[in-house]
């Protein structure tokens, strides 16, 4: 027996309303009262040379000028970085992105319209969006749901594995820098941990596979652990030649390294093992065989319902854009744009002002902007596979794995050894460019 | 726990064997169950267990006179819906002395014909979810309405026509119907031609089926199965042919069959037939004859006490009804012999030894119907 919980929607809405009107009448009628009584004796303090008053966001109506110092100090306090960007907040947008785009695209693919009515006969605004309502439709349809849990599962593991699967995705995202200086974490070791964070996901499918206390989940788990002895070599050797060529380890450095050309000039054939075993890690068609709905039902997925499984779908795609982030900064020159910043003019501004307080410099801007289109890119192409292929079977892709595609990767790291010792690139970058 | 043998789980048989229970409520079944045994990922016994959706359609003949008969006749498929009345009628009409005009019988195969493409679509279409391949579901299910829309401008309905009667046909086609056919053939034949491209010609469907569930020549004989899976196993064997019914002995065309017997194979063929189809339709549109298409009846038709056998080749085999009158208005035996009641033979017999992830392509490939099956 599935333990049932009473649930319903419209008792889950009145509750947050009743919970945010009592949440008001406490803070005007005690806490506000509270803080006068409290700056009555005790002086505000200064932040960035601004009085931190009540009356700041009033005053800020009036006189916006003074908010711009402000906004610049938050955009270099690590909890920003972390929290929106280019950490959690700006992933699951970008996720979320990248479903509405995904299943719009697949639609078109497969002549068919895809999410277009969410809204549409309720809000007159909603009519030009195409549907994009759907995505808020279907978050308030699993946070709705009821979380079943099957009988004889093991509860702690059944619970937790779904916000690991986030936390660990989102765990990828710290070393991957997004515009010059703009990263979580500049470590010298940032490629050897992302790829320590890849080994996990299989193990915590594997766990709550066992968790679920079913067949077809335990079958997805065993299948997701054999898929990943098939991609995680060619993966970890593809990346190498990138290594070989750059020096570096860390991040940022690789894509400075990639200053004239970028690597997928140089190492096409790397970035194509690196694209195909990067579908195989996120389970995407025609890698999907741990969720292989004809065979075993939704895999390792199966027993999960409501938002433990919102959670995982989450996870996986926030792993999408963290694995194309990935891909644009080794092979494609990460915050680099195909033209050098000199192509804006003489004329261009020198940054993104706002009263006078420089919050971005030119070079940032335009840095992030085209690792955001270029990592938009690489994830459609990776959507792309899922319109024209059927899912491979499990011994094709170990065959494929060992035999093909980690042949592959050794040949990449000889054409990156020959650029070496030819001196084309390499740490000390290109014989041309070093000064006699 | 009051489960019937098939359903209890025996898992500790040397404690490798897994049992799973594929269906009736999993995505890869339908209306039927399978149960699988597997040792790691090889399936080392499969056991079918159909039933799930029986009518009783054979008792349900014997209370209905014939005429009666036609429109709960077809529900068992109503993806064929065609198909599945044909031989009904012909026996009939063998029973009761029945003429049919030339014109109907042109009619009637064309409607067979285009019935057979519409189920064959259907069939490609859930062939391509099984193998994940979910664009190949998306495109027949959509190409399936064209040729909807023309048996619905030729029947007035648009899956369960109840356009075959003793006679004849219900009603002749509309005008035009030959211009807007042919139109509308011509962007289908273009449109197996992309399917060829985005799934018959993938590197990956090729691996997935070429080489999976053989069923050679003599095992396709021995275990009685029909239709393409016996012809993709190179017998030639096609009513259609060997015993022509209406005019298919006036028209021109071709009965495919392959060599390699396996689910490439069962899954080349149709498209191959849908290909020979269109031919068929297009002959019969040009060798039509213009006059009546429906004998008049008297108010209960019946004949003398007899019996009648009569079969047809249906999309998934050969379909044969055995008709048994007393003289009454009422048939007083109706037996159906199904296609995909024929095929359950082979389904363990090609899964004893596959794969796991083989099971939905073998299963699907042996163009197994439960609800035509259960009758």
């Amino acid at each position: 027996m599935a333990t049932v919980q009473e649930f319903s929607f419209a008792e889950f809405v009145k509750s947050i309303l009743w919970l945010t009107f009592w949440i008001l009448v406490i803070f005007t009628l005690i806490i506000l009262p509270i803080i006068f009584i409290v700056l009555f004796y005790v002086p505000a303090p200064e932040i960035a040379g601004i009085e931190m008053n009540p009356y700041l966001l009033l005053t800020m109506l009036v006189n916006p000028e003074i908010g711009a110092p402000l906004i610049n100090l938050t955009l270099d306090q690590p909890l920003f970085r972390v929290m929106v960007f280019p950490g959690f907040t700006f992933a699951a947008l970008f996720a979320t992105a990248i479903i509405f785009v995904e299943r719009k695209f697949l639609a078109k693919m497969q002549v068919r319209v895809g999410p277009y009515y969410a809204g549409r006969e309720v809000f007159w605004w909603a009519r030009s969006l195409e549907g994009l309502l759907q995505m808020l439709a279907d978050l308030l349809k699993l946070l709705g749901k009821e979380v079943i849990l099957p009988s004889g599962a093991d509860k702690p593991i059944f619970w937790a594995a779904p916000v690991v699967l986030v936390i660990a995705s989102s765990a990828l995202i710290a070393v991957i820098p997004a515009g010059p200086g703009w990263v979580i974490a500049d470590i010298d070791v940032g490629l050897l941990v992302v790829f320590a964070i890849l080994g996990f996901f299989p193990l915590t499918a594997l766990l709550a596979s066992w968790a679920s206390n079913s067949k077809y989940p335990f079958i997805g788990g065993l299948r997701a652990l054999h898929q990943m002895i098939a991609y995680e070599i060619p993966l970890i050797l593809s990346v190498l030649g990138v290594v070989i060529l750059s020096g570096q380890l860390n991040l940022s450095k690789i894509v400075a390294a990639q200053e004239p050309y970028w690597y997928i000039l140089l190492l096409p054939i790397g970035a194509f093992v690196f694209f195909i075993t990067a579908l195989a890690e996120l389970e995407r068609v025609p890698f999907d065989l741990p969720e292989a709905e004809s065979e075993i039902v939704a895999g390792w997925l199966t027993e999960y319902s409501g938002m433990s499984y919102g959670l995982i779908q989450l996870a996986s795609y926030i792993k999408l854009y963290a694995l194309a982030g990935l891909f644009v900064t080794l092979f494609l020159g990460g915050w680099m744009g195909p033209l050098p910043l000199a192509f804006l003019g003489p004329n261009a501004p020198s940054g993104v002002d706002m009263f006078g307080v420089e919050l971005l410099t030119t070079q940032e801007a335009v840095g992030i902007l085209w690792f955001v289109v270029k990592t938009f890119g690489i994830s459609v192409l990776m959507l792309l596979p899922r319109g024209i292929n059927p899912r491979i079977r499990i011994d094709i892709l170990l065959r494929t794995g060992w035999a093909k595609l980690i042949a592959l990767s050794f040949i990449n790291i000889f054409i990156a050894l020959a650029l070496l010792y030819l001196g084309v690139a390499g740490p000390a970058g290109p014989v041309g460019v070093i000064s006699p | 726990m009051g489960l019937p043998p098939s359903m209890q789980v025996e898992e500790s048989e040397e404690g490798r064997i897994l049992t799973i229970s594929v269906g009736p409520q999993h995505p890869g079944s339908g209306h039927f169950r399978l149960v699988v045994k597997v040792d790691g990922d090889i399936i080392v016994g499969a056991d079918p267990d159909p039933g799930y959706v029986h009518r009783g359609e054979e008792k349900m003949c014997e209370y209905r006179n014939y005429i009666q008969n036609i429109p709960h006749l077809e529900r068992p498929m109503i993806a064929d819906s065609c198909g599945i009345l044909y031989p009904f009628c012909l026996g009939v009409e063998d029973i009761a002395n029945i003429p049919v005009p030339e014109r109907a019988k042109y009619i009637r195969v064309i409607l067979a014909e285009l019935n057979r493409c519409i189920f064959e679509l259907y069939w490609l279409g859930i062939y391509g979810i099984f193998l994940g391949h979910s664009t190949m579901f998306m495109w027949p299910m959509g190409d399936r309405e064209l040729l909807i829309d023309l048996a619905e401008a030729a029947t007035g309905a648009r899956v369960t026509h109840a356009y075959f009667v003793p006679g004849g046909v219900r009603n002749d086609l509309p005008e035009n119907f030959k211009e807007r056919a042919i139109r509308q053939l011509d962007y289908f034949k273009h449109r197996l031609d992309q399917y060829k491209d985005i799934f018959y010609n993938n590197p990956l469907f090729l691996d997935r089926t070429k080489g999976v569930g053989v069923l050679s020549a003599q095992d396709a004989i021995n275990l009685g199965v029909t239709g393409p899976v016996l012809r993709a196993s190179g017998v030639k064997h096609d009513i259609r042919k060997i015993e022509p019914y209406d005019v298919y002995d006036q028209l021109d065309f071709e009965a495919y069959s392959m060599n390699s017997g396996d689910s490439y194979a069962r899954a080349y063929i149709p498209l191959l037939e849908m290909y020979e189809s269109i031919n068929i339709i297009k002959q019969c549109l040009e060798k039509m004859p213009s006059g009546s298409v429906r004998t008049k009846l008297g108010p209960n038709p019946r004949g003398a006490a007899g019996e009648s056998f009569k079969r047809v080749e249906a999309g998934r085999g050969e379909l044969a009804y055995y008709l048994v009158s007393d003289g009454t208005p009422k048939p007083y035996r109706v037996k159906l012999s199904v296609p995909s009641f024929r095929q359950i033979p082979a389904m363990p017999h090609l899964l004893k030894g596959a794969k796991l992830a083989d099971m939905p392509a073998i299963y699907w490939s042996l163009n197994y119907w439960p609800v035509e099956a259960d009758r």
